[in-house]
């Protein structure tokens, strides 16, 4: 086994420990705050897969994370008011059932992130990185102020959605879903780097210019890769707006753009367990930090900058060492 | 008499006032290595990248395979076959020698959006990149990352990749640049060998290697196509021989 897949299967270990210890110690808090994890390295895996592995820096995932979240918002409310999503062009039903709601997450997040794709893709770069800020923040303005959805005050929902009959509002359960998703997701993605699609991927992020030159159009590999990275991301909306049973614009806004990036840098750039160690990471230092001073992410800030310039592959970076040549 | 592979008719480009190509025309017909030489400067650069399509072209046509293919983009002429190696190289330095073939194996395939079985164990990708890294002499590289090979392997590399694409002609721009005696004469061996796969159209500086190889040259001179013929004929050419090969030919 390689040391980089190792180290995965150890952190996932470690994160279902930890749920696993608040089970047994009966301490619920623990165990929300693991289900979070989970969640954060979802959205971390989807945006690892165009900033790491695509090399597109997006820092406007916010966008798909919110739209996820409003997605299973706006279809769980729905169901509960026994009012239809919508009445056009064709008459959408509410519903309360999570597959059906992960699934409209994702196709939600789809639908956003091909236009987005479109126009972001066209420029490189800085300006990259503020066009995919800049749709984010129109999404967040549109949510903050259209009222139909409860605008700046967000929609809450009481009740978790259902599936399989599970209690989801138990912790331990609502994590084991959310754990079930994360395992699921990364097991994909490990298989995606490793297609052919994965392999031009690549060639599009080191070397643009010997992709066209072999016949095909880094557009096409980036478009797909920016919207499968934003269907995830999406998902872990979805999954989000459960674990809360609330969604506000703040899921859209660019700070949490700014989260998902430091989950995949903390925990290592284009690492298939990076994000999973980086989110951990991240709510462990708020947690301790925390206790410590209200102004934690002054020293977050501090262990992010010691990150990028000592450890560039992150947390997962350390432990496994430098990578070798992929073949 | 057969068609050309490779027909450039009157192309032009310019960079606003600056002219980089003027009515240049050129062909390269099947199994002939037709070098293009002229003085730093003369646009040769350009040429390539406009025939590669790179950058666009303000007038002319250009056929390829009988085909025009002014309209197709870079991977649209490399898709037909048009297999171009750089000036400098163009490579992913991360990944090794192997990968950066399967790549061109892959996208000559057309199958690229496959998203779940595992590439590096394919050997439809496998077995021709193997083949090419063979051809080229770097089969024992295979596995090496390319940041950890020689210059001169990179460019044994970037044919390897060219040969990948089953072209149907290539355009090569200063494969020899920066290679030493040794290096020089196992490239030479190798072009050899490449024009019985299909036509070369080289761009080259080193005139000793021109003369050797080619079996038609065109020398271009500030965007413009001055002589073309054999290797004796641009000897014998006053023109050239003012222009550019000055008191060294």
């Amino acid at each position: 086994m390689k040391r980089e897949t190792f180290i995965t299967l150890l952190l996932m270990a470690l994160l279902f420990g930890a749920a696993f210890h608040g089970k047994t110690g009966d301490e619920p808090f623990i165990i929300t705050l693991a289900t979070k994890a989970a969640i954060f390295a979802i959205a971390g895996v989807g945006l690892n897969l165009a900033l790491g592995y695509g090399g597109l820096v997006s820092f406007g995932h916010a966008a798909f994370f919110g739209i996820g979240g409003y997605a299973a918002g706006i279809i769980a409310s729905a169901a509960r008011n026994y009012a239809p999503v919508m009445t056009w062009p064709m008459e959408i039903a509410g519903s309360t059932s999570m597959p059906v709601i992960w699934l409209a997450a994702i196709v939600a997040a789809m639908i956003t992130a091909i236009p987005i794709g479109i126009f972001s893709l066209r420029t490189g770069g800085v300006y990259f990185i503020m066009i995919t800020l800049a749709f984010a923040q129109m999404l967040y303005y549109f949510a903050v102020s259209w009222p139909a959805y409860g605008g700046e005050d967000g929609l809450s929902f009481y009740v978790r959605n259902e599936a399989l009959g599970l209690n989801m509002m138990d912790p331990w359960t609502y994590f084991a879903v959310c754990f079930g998703v994360l395992a699921v997701v990364l097991a994909l993605m490990a298989v995606l780097v490793r297609s052919r699609f994965g392999l031009a991927l690549e060639m599009a992020r080191q070397n643009p210019q010997r992709l066209t030159a072999s016949g095909i159009r880094p557009f096409n590999v980036r478009l797909t890769a920016f919207v499968i990275s934003a269907m995830i991301t999406g998902l872990a909306g979805a999954l989000y707006a459960d674990l809360n049973r609330f969604v506000s614009p703040s899921m859209l806004s660019w700070h949490t753009s700014g989260e998902i990036m430091v989950f995949v840098i903390l925990g290592g750039v284009a690492r298939l367990g990076g994000p999973v160690a980086g989110a951990c990471l991240y709510l462990l230092l708020e947690e301790v930090l925390g206790d410590v001073t209200d102004y934690w992410q002054v020293l977050l800030g501090i262990v992010l900058l010691l990150v990028v310039l000592f450890a560039r592959g992150g947390l997962v970076g350390l432990l496994a060492g430098r990578r070798a040549a992929h073949d | 008499m057969t068609d050309p592979v490779l027909e450039v008719t009157n192309l032009s480009k310019s960079f606003g006032a600056l002219a980089a190509c003027k009515n240049v025309s050129l062909d390269l017909m099947p199994g002939e290595i037709h070098a293009l030489i002229g003085p730093n400067g003369a646009g040769k650069t350009t040429l390539v990248k406009t025939i590669a399509g790179e950058i666009a072209h303000d007038a002319g046509h250009i056929r390829f395979d009988g085909e025009l293919i002014s309209h197709l983009d870079a991977a649209g002429r490399a898709r037909l076959g048009l297999a171009r190696t750089f000036q400098i190289s163009s490579l992913a330095m991360e990944m090794s020698a192997l990968k950066n073939v399967m790549l061109a194996v892959m996208a000559v395939s057309g199958e690229v959006f496959r998203f779940f079985r595992h590439a590096g164990s394919d050997d439809a990708l496998l077995g021709p990149a193997r083949a090419c890294l063979e051809e080229v002499g770097l089969q024992n590289r295979a596995h090496t990352r390319v940041a950890e090979l020689s210059h001169g392997e990179r460019r044994q590399l970037e044919i390897a990749i060219a040969l990948a694409m089953k072209p149907k002609a290539f355009l090569m721009d200063e494969p020899m640049a920066g290679m030493g005696p040794e290096g020089l004469a196992r490239l030479s061996g190798l072009l050899r060998d490449l024009k019985e796969t299909a036509p070369v159209l080289l761009i080259e500086h080193d005139m000793d290697v021109v003369f050797s190889l080619a079996d038609r040259i065109s020398v271009l001179v500030y965007g413009e196509v001055i002589a073309t013929g054999t290797v004796e004929e641009i000897r014998a050419n006053p023109d050239v021989q003012g222009a550019y090969l000055g008191d060294a030919a």
